[in-house]
């Protein structure tokens, strides 16, 4: 039939050019060799200068790493990893001293980042935003495979006490509050991919809010993996003092390969006295191509302490990318009358899995938590949300609301739910609400009947069922991720 | 401006039209009566073109354009425009992004610039005022929430906004009250001009005594056996459909 040619044609043409950041950079690297053994773990250490304390740390990590087992409970089907295939640690060549001013870092790279639209040159931000009226800048740390390679108004930040850099700087310019958090909040035994990282992690960024700082901007940092055959470890630190504010997000890209790359991450959140985190992800790694060759595992352990008293973490995750994701951003729920946020978006197209979800831990009296996530499946992929909603015996009218919608674009995809409740208090309320659906012809019809194409139908339909979540995104992102929602469906209904 | 010749069509391998034969011009209002069956929502999906339902033969030709070669996108944006027997909920869609988006589709391929978002909301507004809604509508998600007689005027809203050269009224009349039906008449005689046509389909005479045709054609078992004036509406309503025959008999 004439019309099954025409959308084979059309889902061809999509899936070839829609991922738009699958561009390489050609640039000279320092990059370890191929393997993981210990003195791999020393080699990572000593290129970043580090304290021995933390090498012991990383050593410690790496030999209970030896002892743990790959975790297989999630419902993600992939072939055995091998870990010695791949590179640790590469780095851009002239980043090896970091550059002090941006006017040193390396042409291509600013370019790169330039392509991303991500803007890593000050004036040109301050250039724009002075037209845009009184939409705040936002400040910026690039990392690119293994280092970060500019952070940007670093010296307007520091003027409120603000610490804003990479993870590396942070080890040697504020080792005390280093030492004092990481592993805090996620312990290097962990889990498999969390203890890997601990291990082996390179870059990242570092974020101190001061005693009743509000952040005045959004810090946000950009993710790139560009070498080929190397994994990327990526370590984030968030500590936000009592009375404080901030807005953090961070968006994330990768070259379109043939082969496989890991991306293990560990983020750490602590929130004290009324504190408030508020984190969103736009995560767009590669996906894979329309056969699911290629594509970045994206296995990530995210975990928030709501460690003071009416302290707040929200977590804002739009999925897009990733050949599989494997991620449950979550809250230790330990302050009284602390809040704990989960909203989520999982875009599943042609052959990516998500099993994603969160954990929320109510410890301390009246904590409060929300979970609103939409998973949307499209061709032949799979969908899961995996929850945890974990009432202590202490948790004196602790509040959980959980809202779960799935919706089905065709009839080879998947989504499924699984939700753990364990409730050890009477007086705590938990509410678990889930629903599955499949864009209606009727609704097609309708727009098409109105005079959108049928991309633009989904796009407009699957944007208004991820609304709630989408508007909790700093504004200046929402309407790139709307963009987002609609090209990852592209080519999705024939 | 439309012109349906011999038309035949399939839905499911079951033939529900049997050869219709139309001819509506610049500014004329066609009622289309029949009993239940008789293929008439048939009728306006085949000409709003959508899948599922195959056209076996004939032809339709609107403005001098090929219309069954086209995608039901593509008929919208050159001006054919039906008005829902019941319109669709698009949830968390709010209605004016809806519209914006349809708007500018629509106007992109019309050759129009499109508009921005102060221009679009100025024109909303206007539209929406002038078919006695409240801006509150407008705001709300798609049909989410809306009564029936919400519905049907926020399809009209839609008309307003689109400016259709043709309109199909797919029993705009079915589940509303008097009161909601006069309000949804008096937008679509508001519509109407010498440039607009449209194709009021229904059961009932009542809606045409609020949107009055130039024509009337009766619609049974597949094929249009009876037209005439406004007149013959009237007829109908006093001696049903039972002369027609009956569908074993046709």
């Amino acid at each position: 039939m004439a019309a099954t040619e025409q959308t084979v044609e059309q889902v061809r043409a999509v899936t070839e050019q829609k991922y738009k950041y699958g561009f390489t950079t050609e640039i000279e690297s320092d990059l370890a060799p191929k393997g993981l053994n210990e003195d791999i773990v020393r080699f990572i250490s000593a290129k970043k200068g580090e304290p021995e304390w933390l090498l012991e740390w990383r050593l410690q990590a790496y030999r209970h790493w030896l002892t743990m087992e790959e975790p297989t409970w999630a419902m993600v089907d992939f072939p055995k990893i091998d870990y010695q295939d791949s590179h640790y640690y590469s780095a851009p060549k002239a980043a090896k001293d970091k550059p002090q001013s941006l006017d040193e870092v390396d042409p291509e790279l600013l370019k790169t980042y330039e392509k991303l639209g991500i803007p890593l040159k000050e004036q040109a931000i301050l250039a724009g935003v002075a037209g845009a009226g009184d939409m705040p800048a936002i400040a910026v740390d690039a990392v690119f495979d293994s280092v970060s390679v500019a952070t940007t108004f670093k010296k307007k930040l520091e003027e409120k006490g603000i610490i804003f850099c990479s993870i590396s700087e942070a080890v040697r310019e504020h080792p005390e509050l280093v030492r004092k958090y990481m592993g805090s909040v996620v312990p290097y035994s962990d889990n498999y991919y969390a203890t890997l990282n601990c291990a082996v992690f390179t870059d990242g960024s570092f974020v101190y809010i001061p005693k009743g700082v509000r952040c005045p901007m959004e810090l946000s940092t950009y993710f790139r993996i560009n070498a080929s055959n190397t994994g990327q470890f990526e370590r984030t630190l968030i500590i936000a003092d009592e009375g404080s504010y901030v807005s953090y997000l961070e968006g994330c890209t990768a070259p379109m390969r043939d082969e496989n790359q890991l991306h293990a991450a560990v983020v750490e959140l602590v929130a004290m006295d009324d504190a408030t985190i508020k984190y969103s992800t736009v995560q767009n790694w590669y996906p894979g191509d329309e056969n699911g060759k290629g594509g970045i595992y994206n296995f990530v352990t995210k975990r928030g302490a709501c460690r003071g008293r009416n302290s707040k973490i929200s977590w804002t995750q739009v999925e897009t990318g990733s050949a599989i994701t494997w991620k449950y951003p979550s809250c230790i729920l330990q302050g009284d009358n602390s809040v704990g946020e989960f909203y989520s978006v999982a875009i599943t197209n042609n052959y990516q899995q998500a099993d994603t979800g969160t954990k929320m831990i109510h410890i301390g009296k009246n904590t409060r938590s929300t979970i609103v996530a939409k998973g949307i499946s499209a061709g032949k992929a799979q969908s899961t949300y995996r929850g945890l909603v974990r009432i202590l015996p202490k948790a004196e009218g602790a509040r959980n609301h959980t809202q779960c919608d799935s919706l089905l674009i065709g009839d080879k995809c998947g989504a499924h739910t699984v939700p753990y409740i364990e409730s050890r208090n009477r007086t705590a309320r938990v509410e678990h609400e889930a629903t599955t659906a499949k864009i209606s012809e009727d609704q097609l019809f309708y727009c098409r009947a109105r005079g959108l194409s049928q991309e633009d139908a989904v796009g407009l339909i699957v944007n208004g069922f991820c609304r709630e979540v989408l508007k909790e995104l700093p504004m200046e992102f929402a309407v790139e991720a709307q963009k987002l929602v609609a090209i990852s469906l592209e080519g999705s209904v024939g | 401006m439309l012109e349906i010749k011999n038309l035949h069509a399939t839905v499911d391998g079951k033939e529900i039209l049997k050869g219709i034969n139309l001819t509506i011009n610049p500014g004329e209002v066609h009622a289309i009566m029949g009993p239940n069956g008789s293929g008439k929502s048939t009728l306006s999906y085949v000409l709003a073109g959508r899948d599922g339902y195959e056209v076996t033969g004939g032809s339709v030709t609107f403005q001098g354009k090929d219309l069954l070669a086209m995608e039901a996108e593509e008929r919208a944006a050159e001006g054919v425009f039906l008005a829902f027997q019941y319109p669709v909920e698009i949830p968390g869609v709010s209605n004016t992004t809806f519209l914006k988006t349809a708007l500018n589709a629509v106007r992109k391929h019309r050759g129009l610039p499109e508009l921005d978002a102060m221009q679009f909301l100025k024109l909303i507004r206007a539209k929406a005022k002038s078919l006695n809604m409240n801006d509150d509508m407008i705001k709300r998600a798609v049909n989410v929430g809306f009564s029936g007689g919400e519905k049907k005027r926020n399809d009209i809203l839609q008309m307003a906004m689109l400016e259709p050269g043709f309109a199909i009224l797919d029993e705009t009349d079915s589940g509303l009250d008097i009161d909601a039906l006069k309000l949804v008449a008096d937008g679509v005689n508001s519509l109407r001009g010498p440039e607009r046509s449209m194709l009021v389909i229904t059961h009932y005479q009542r809606l045409l005594s609020y949107i009055v045709p130039d024509h009337v054609h009766v619609l049974a078992y597949g094929k249009i056996v009876r037209s005439g004036g406004k007149e013959l509406a009237l007829e109908l309503e006093a001696k049903g459909y039972a002369e027609f025959g009956s569908p074993e008999a046709a």
